[in-house]
């Protein structure tokens, strides 16, 4: 098989893709999860997000997250410049492990709540929520 | 420099001991990302509430790390224990070195 320039030329940018795409998906957001974990992969459980599935001001949207017992729940926006949003400790004179506040979305993307457990493990859950500034659709 | 901040915090002023109650709080704060750009394309400098703190009769309740992603004017609510009548003290802090500070007394019978 003889290989023409318009073959090498769709080879070389296929592989480029291929390349880019989970590295600009890993490198960011995956990594903030990493940092709050310390390298460990969070696990399923009992950690509740509540985020409206759409959205039609991504300049304050209204998330809370719940997780009974848990020490500490970071929350992370995945399609943000900057995953990290909000860390929330929960001291001895809390009443339960939850919260909620308002946050800032760039557009249609993942929000991620990872929890820190007593015993050391982490559970998180996620939540697409769109967001349609000026009702043009997510 | 953040001007005209006013912290408003709602706790309720009785509650039985043991009770959980709801706090809400909110700040009026600009909270400047840092990655907007005015018309002349220069980045308009981040001025965010990076730490908010609630503690009640000196044990802490909640303690909160604020990144940019944190919408204007921003707002918490959370759950607190009570098992005796004291104050909640909440603390901001701006990334310009200012701390706000308010208290809300409750009675628990």
């Amino acid at each position: 098989m003889k290989l023409t320039r318009r073959d090498a030329m769709a080879m070389g940018l296929g592989a480029t893709m291929v390349a880019m795409l989970p590295l600009r998906v890993s490198a960011g957001s995956h990594g903030a999860i990493m940092a709050f974990t310390g390298g460990a992969e969070p696990g399923e459980g009992d950690i509740t997000l509540t985020a409206p599935e759409i959205a039609e001001n991504g300049n304050t949207v209204p998330v809370g997250v719940s997780a009974p017992g848990a020490e500490e729940i970071i929350i992370l926006a995945m399609g943000n410049p900057n995953p990290e949003v909000a860390d929330f400790k929960f001291g001895p004179a809390a009443g339960a492990s939850e919260a909620s506040t308002r946050i800032r979305l760039a557009g249609t993307q993942d929000v991620v709540a990872v929890a820190r457990m007593p015993d050391g493990s982490f559970i998180k859950t996620s939540q697409n929520v769109k967001v349609t500034i000026g009702g043009c659709g997510g | 420099m953040a001007t005209g901040v006013k912290p408003r915090v709602k706790v309720p002023k009785t509650a039985a001991a043991g009770d959980v109650i709801t706090i809400k709080t909110l700040i009026s704060h600009k909270m400047e990302s840092g990655n907007r750009k005015d018309k002349d394309g220069n980045v308009i400098p981040r001025s965010i509430i990076n730490r908010f703190t609630c503690d009640f009769n000196g044990a802490s309740v909640i303690d909160m790390t604020m990144h940019p992603a944190i919408s204007t004017n921003p707002y918490v609510e959370f759950k607190a224990r009570v098992d005796a009548s004291g104050e909640f003290k909440f603390t901001w802090y701006d990334d310009d070195g200012s701390v706000y500070e308010a208290a809300k007394s409750i009675t628990v019978s």
